[in-house]
């Protein structure tokens, strides 16, 4: 018997602009001590459909238009505020995205613990504590009895999720709404927390939905699917329906972008271009602190027309060496030899010279692109810059970029914000084609997008790169994207080199222990 | 936490020593003596009364005298109140312009306060334009011009308050309190509404919410530490306005505070009693800002630890 | 959302953020009226020599302090001199203090914090620090003393109000430069091998100047309100220039008698800061400013 049936949802939101219908007609049901994960991109509704179950999304702008959502035998939708508070954090918990911004940070975390039993349960102030500890401990936190009376930024991310996990189960819930509950963290502590998340849901025995972009992080541990798109359901089923015959373009395009299989390694493959010798470059030296080793005696080189891959989890210093490489940040010590010259010893003309023959494409579209400036501003700057095209010609050599990378040449005038981020993310790749570079980093270019525009760009950075004979440094946290365009991958970890090879052999016979861990972190990767 | 208080209170010196080594030289340096304007001086009388005063050494040497008694508290003889010291005639006045500057303080965070967190609740209402609209006006309408209307409306037509003194009638303290909080009120409204705005947009509160808090505990318990964190921070500058604002207030009323008694020095060219009352009251206002920013940094956690490390 | 596929077509015209900004601030009902009263008495200022009823020290003893009237629309004082054209010459002061002595701090500031954001490092913990100590000191007593010591003047006014108020502009300037450098497109802009000079005028200071604007909106009418008060203590601006600070002092001495010598000043001086205040939130808002520093 389902635990929530959700019958005809509709939810609308009323802006200046007009109304959005962001939830149109909805309906999916949850079985109890089963995970019912809900997919879909930014956009999609899947949050604001949840959100509106509970009572947690501003009203005004939005607001129900019809549906019923049975849980227990009584409509959600249709309980008075008081009724609704009282269902909230004791039979239905939460788990939210992002655990740095979650918990309070002016309470210790004990306090936000215990504050569901202290108002649901009238529970003394002391058996509260004694479960929220016992409860800690369950979730994995060590010598819980201390640390329940830290304040929240005395922890890690994957901690902070643990607590927050803690807090949703400490009531015993029947269900328990996960949104994106491990999206802003590494892919180990991801993985862990999925183990958790799979392992608790079973022990206490709740209903779980669980809201993701990905259909690949709930491979593993879903029940029922469903996908949404634009506010529609336009598919549900069980897993193995989904993964194995998705009848739905939309699903099958989602499914299709989950980044698979590996390149063909380039055939072209020159001499180094790039040689790098015990790169270092560390922050925050002072006489009396101890600096910031972000990269820690690096040494590798980079072949003529290769997609070198540089995988880490966050820390691991693999952004730095990308912006070290292009004087972006200041180098400690080490060389960096570029087609026989030592960047790191440049100035003036020269380095000028030099940044025309080394570009870099950014992980984050929003900030990438100077907010006042146009396309045509963005992308003739550096074709007049460098002399690529003169004053008169300059509009030719923009209208040529935006066709290269995909942009209709009627948004020549426009500014960044009236783009989506995969557009804008194009005009990133036009500006640092722009000089006509031979070397490209590119900084977790796919990042922040959604994941069928992550499948368009990697295949846009494929395509260019052998149009304009690129050589690429390709930074990322996802292994798969990675496996997916590099021809060879070296492994961070805390500024160092774990491991490098050819992207097959690495994924085939990991050498060391840290990269066999990231591999078996993949969610889904028995999709691959 | 004791290294932060004390590292600042060395950071307040080289401060607080600026502040006299300026105010100094820049009262000596002035055209004119503090005794050329009395017309008929015996010139005898005039270099014994500078021999007084230490008028006829060198001015570094006034300087390095005038630390040195500085050092054992001691502000120096008025000019002209002959006979009184400035540490006299400060301890006479400091203790009207504490009570009312405490009195406006109080008028400040308590009506600002509440006025800027019920605003919050309702943004965008009559419930937050009401009293935003009061706080615009309370910051556009200065303390020199609300006291007289005040005393206008409610001293000379309503005849409900009196329309000066202090202590004297009862009553008598509520118009200068209100006079010189309200701009202070309406600055503590607006900070407070904008922080709380802030605050419960965090997705901390939606968190308090999906636990299943009442409202009420949700704004007690969970928004009202962080969304009123602005306003402590602010208690410092504001601290330095009050002081400022009660030249003008004292004025208005003719309450006898310090504030009325640094105006008519600086009119009278009193120059030790200006002296000596700048050195006090700066040394006030820097050591008030110290202790609000203490209070800000133990009220949050995040730097409270730091120190601890630290 | 779809992406693109090239298409042919007529280019559309975008909206740069200056362009939106100004479509909200239409829309904003009280900073419009805010402008519309502020420039509407800033032309009244600057045309004041032409338009005043009467000659600026046209006394008349004989009539002495008189209610309003058809022949002095706002009364007149207690040496019969009309009080509209006293407003009217008080009101070209006032707002001269407000604008001068803001141009000086805008200019002092804005350096002062760009190069020390920019820079960075050494430098910028030495001309910060200084600003920290500065901020310290109790300026209001400061200027108090400068004007007693220095006599009433008014160029001696701008000064040193100015000098006051560059310190917040300085830490404004120095933040949003130290947050533009870090984004991407900052980054973005050095890759491409362009000179600082340009980065600091193509991609910082076009990004940085709402802030800006907006504070140098809000701080006009603090400046106004300062001059105001060191008038009505005396110590400001001293007869026979007159600005609406010394007015209302007058006004205040006498107003259980002729209180209409108090309200008129006392009115334009908090009209002008409402429509100051009311157009800096709005630009605030339409700018899309946040965290303000008052």
């Amino acid at each position: 018997m389902a635990l929530l049936s959700v019958n005809g949802l509709k939810v609308d939101f009323t802006t200046r602009n007009g109304v959005t219908h962001a939830v149109d007609d909805v309906s999916f049901s949850v079985d109890k001590g089963e995970i019912t994960a809900i997919i879909g991109e930014s956009g999609s509704g899947k949050s604001v459909a949840c959100y509106s179950l509970l009572g947690l999304l501003p009203m005004p702008p939005a607001s129900i238009e019809g549906g019923t959502a049975e849980f227990e035998g009584r409509d959600l939708l249709r309980m008075s505020v008081a009724e609704l508070r009282a269902v909230r954090g004791r039979d239905i918990a939460m788990v939210f995205q992002d655990p740095m911004t979650c918990l309070n940070p002016y309470m210790t975390v004990g306090d936000q613990l215990v504050e569901p039993l202290l108002c649901h349960r009238r529970m003394p102030r002391e058996e509260a504590r004694e479960r929220a500890i016992a409860l800690l401990e369950e979730v994995g936190l060590r010598d819980p009895g201390t640390t329940i009376d830290q304040y929240p930024h005395q922890f890690s991310g994957g901690m902070r999720q643990r607590v927050m996990i803690a807090m949703a189960l400490i009531n015993e819930p029947k269900l328990l709404i996960a949104d994106e509950p491990t999206t802003a963290l590494d892919v180990t502590i991801q993985a862990q927390i999925l183990r958790l998340l799979a392992d608790l849901q079973k022990r206490h025995d709740v209903g779980v939905i669980f809201i993701s972009h990905d259909l690949a992080v709930v491979a593993d541990i879903a029940d029922h699917i469903v996908v949404m798109e634009k506010g529609r359901v336009v598919e549900r089923g069980d897993r193995r329906a989904i993964f194995e015959n998705a009848e739905h373009p939309y699903t099958r395009k989602l499914l299709a972008a989950i980044p698979g299989g590996s390149k063909v390694p380039a055939e072209s493959v020159g001499e180094d271009l790039v040689r790098v010798d015990h790169l270092c470059t560390w922050f925050g030296q002072g006489k009396h602190r101890e600096p910031v080793k972000a990269v820690d005696d690096v040494s590798f080189t980079i072949r003529r027309g290769e997609i070198l891959g540089l995988v880490g989890e966050s820390g691991s210093g693999k952004s730095t060496i990308g912006r070290s490489l292009l004087r972006l940040v200041p180098v400690t010590s080490g060389e960096v030899n570029f087609d026989g010259v030592d960047v790191t010893a440049l100035e003036g003309k020269a380095l000028k010279q030099m940044r025309r023959r080394m570009q870099m494409i950014f992980q984050d579209p929003y900030a990438s692109l100077n907010p006042r400036m146009t396309v045509f501003d963005t992308l003739a700057e550096p074709l007049l810059l460098h002399g690529i095209e003169s004053r008169k010609s300059v509009e030719q050599g923009v209208l040529k970029l935006m066709d290269d990378v995909g942009l209709a040449r009627a948004f020549i005038r426009k500014y960044p914000h009236e783009f989506s981020g995969g557009q804008r993310q194009r005009i990133a790749i036009g500006r640092a084609l722009a000089t006509r570079p031979e070397f490209v980093v590119a900084d977790e270019p796919v990042s922040a997008l959604d994941v069928t525009i992550q499948a368009q760009i990697l295949e846009l950075m494929l395509a260019l790169g052998k149009e304009y004979g690129l050589t690429m440094l390709f930074v990322s946290h996802d292994l798969a994207v990675v496996r997916h365009i590099a021809d060879r991958i070296i492994v961070l970890y805390k500024g160092r080199i774990v491991e490098q090879g050819p992207a097959e052999q690495l994924f085939e016979q990991p050498a060391e222990a840290y990269t066999r861990q990231l591999l078996e972190s993949i969610p889904g990767r028995q999709l691959l | 936490m004791w290294k932060f208080v004390a590292s600042r209170l060395l950071q307040a010196v080289p401060v607080i020593l600026a502040v006299i080594t300026v105010t100094f030289f820049l009262v000596r340096v002035a055209p004119g003596g503090p005794f050329d304007s009395e017309k008929a001086v015996i010139p005898e009388v005039k270099a014994a009364l500078e021999a007084q005063y230490r008028l006829d050494q060198p001015l570094f040497q006034q300087y390095v005298a005038y630390l040195g008694d500085l050092a054992q508290g001691e502000l120096g003889p008025s000019f002209k109140y002959p006979g009184r010291s400035v540490n006299e005639l400060i301890a006479a006045g400091l203790p009207a312009t504490a009570e009312l500057g405490l009195y406006a303080l109080l008028v400040a965070i308590c009506i600002g306060g509440v006025a800027g967190v019920i605003a919050s609740l309702k943004p965008n209402t009559a419930q937050d334009y009401i009293p935003m609209s009061l706080a615009m006006i309370g910051i556009c309408m200065p303390t020199f011009l609300l006291g007289p209307l005040l005393v206008l409306v409610f001293g000379i037509h309503l005849e409900w308050l009196p329309v000066s003194g202090w202590g004297d009638m009862p009553g008598d303290k509520l118009l200068p309190s209100l006079t010189l909080g309200a701009a202070y009120a309406a600055y503590v409204a607006r900070l407070s509404r904008a922080g709380m705005l802030e605050v419960l947009s965090q997705d901390y509160i939606r968190t308090a919410r999906a636990k299943g808090l009442p409202e009420w505990q949700v704004i007690t318990r969970h928004a009202l530490r962080g969304g009123l964190m602005p306003v402590v921070a602010f208690l410092g500058p504001a601290f330095a306005g009050l002081l400022a604002g009660s030249f003008v207030v004292e004025t208005i009323f003719q309450i006898p505070g310090l504030g009325r008694f640094y105006v008519q020095a600086a009119f009278n060219r009193d120059y030790t009693m200006i002296l000596g009352t700048t050195v006090f009251l700066s040394t006030l206002i820097v050591l008030f800002n110290l202790a609000s920013d203490v209070l800000a940094a133990w009220l949050n956690p995040r730097l409270r630890s730091q120190f601890g490390e630290a | 959302m779809n992406e693109p596929i090239l298409e042919a077509g007529a280019v559309e015209q975008g909206t740069s953020l200056w362009k939106d900004a100004w479509i909200r601030l239409r829309r904003n009902r009280l900073a419009v009226f805010g402008l519309v009263v502020l420039v509407s008495f800033v032309i009244l200022a600057l045309l004041t020599p032409w338009i005043a009823p009467y000659a600026y020290d046209d006394q008349n003893l004989d009539l002495g302090a008189t209610p309003p009237s058809a022949a002095h629309w706002l009364g007149t004082d207690i040496f019969g001199r009309d009080l509209l054209t006293q407003i009217l010459y008080g009101g070209r002061i006032s707002l001269a203090v407000g604008f001068v002595a803001t141009a000086v701090a805008l200019l002092i500031g804005v350096t002062w914090g760009a190069v020390a954001g920019y820079v960075g490092g050494r430098v910028d913990a030495v001309m910060m620090r200084l600003v920290d100590i500065l901020y310290a000191l109790p300026f209001m007593i400061f200027i108090v003393l400068l004007m007693v010591v220095f006599g009433r003047n008014l160029l001696l006014l701008f000064l040193a109000i100015g000098a006051v108020e560059w310190l917040t502009m300085a830490r404004i300037m120095r933040g949003q430069v130290q947050t533009l450098r870090q984004q991407e497109f900052v980054e973005a802009a050095v890759s491409l091998g362009l000179s600082p000079a340009t980065i600091i005028w193509r991609h910082l200071v076009p990004n940085a100047l709402g802030p800006i604007i907006v504070y140098t909106t809000l701080t006009i009418p603090s400046v106004m309100l300062l001059e105001a008060f060191l008038s009505f203590l005396g110590l400001g601006v001293q007869p026979p220039q007159t600005s609406w600070g010394l007015l209302i002092s007058y006004g205040a001495e006498t107003m259980e008698e002729y209180p209409w010598l108090l309200i008129f000043p006392g009115a334009a001086l908090t009209l002008t800061l409402f429509a100051l205040n009311f157009l800096g939130d709005g630009l605030r808002d339409a700018l899309d400013v946040r965290g303000s520093t008052d």
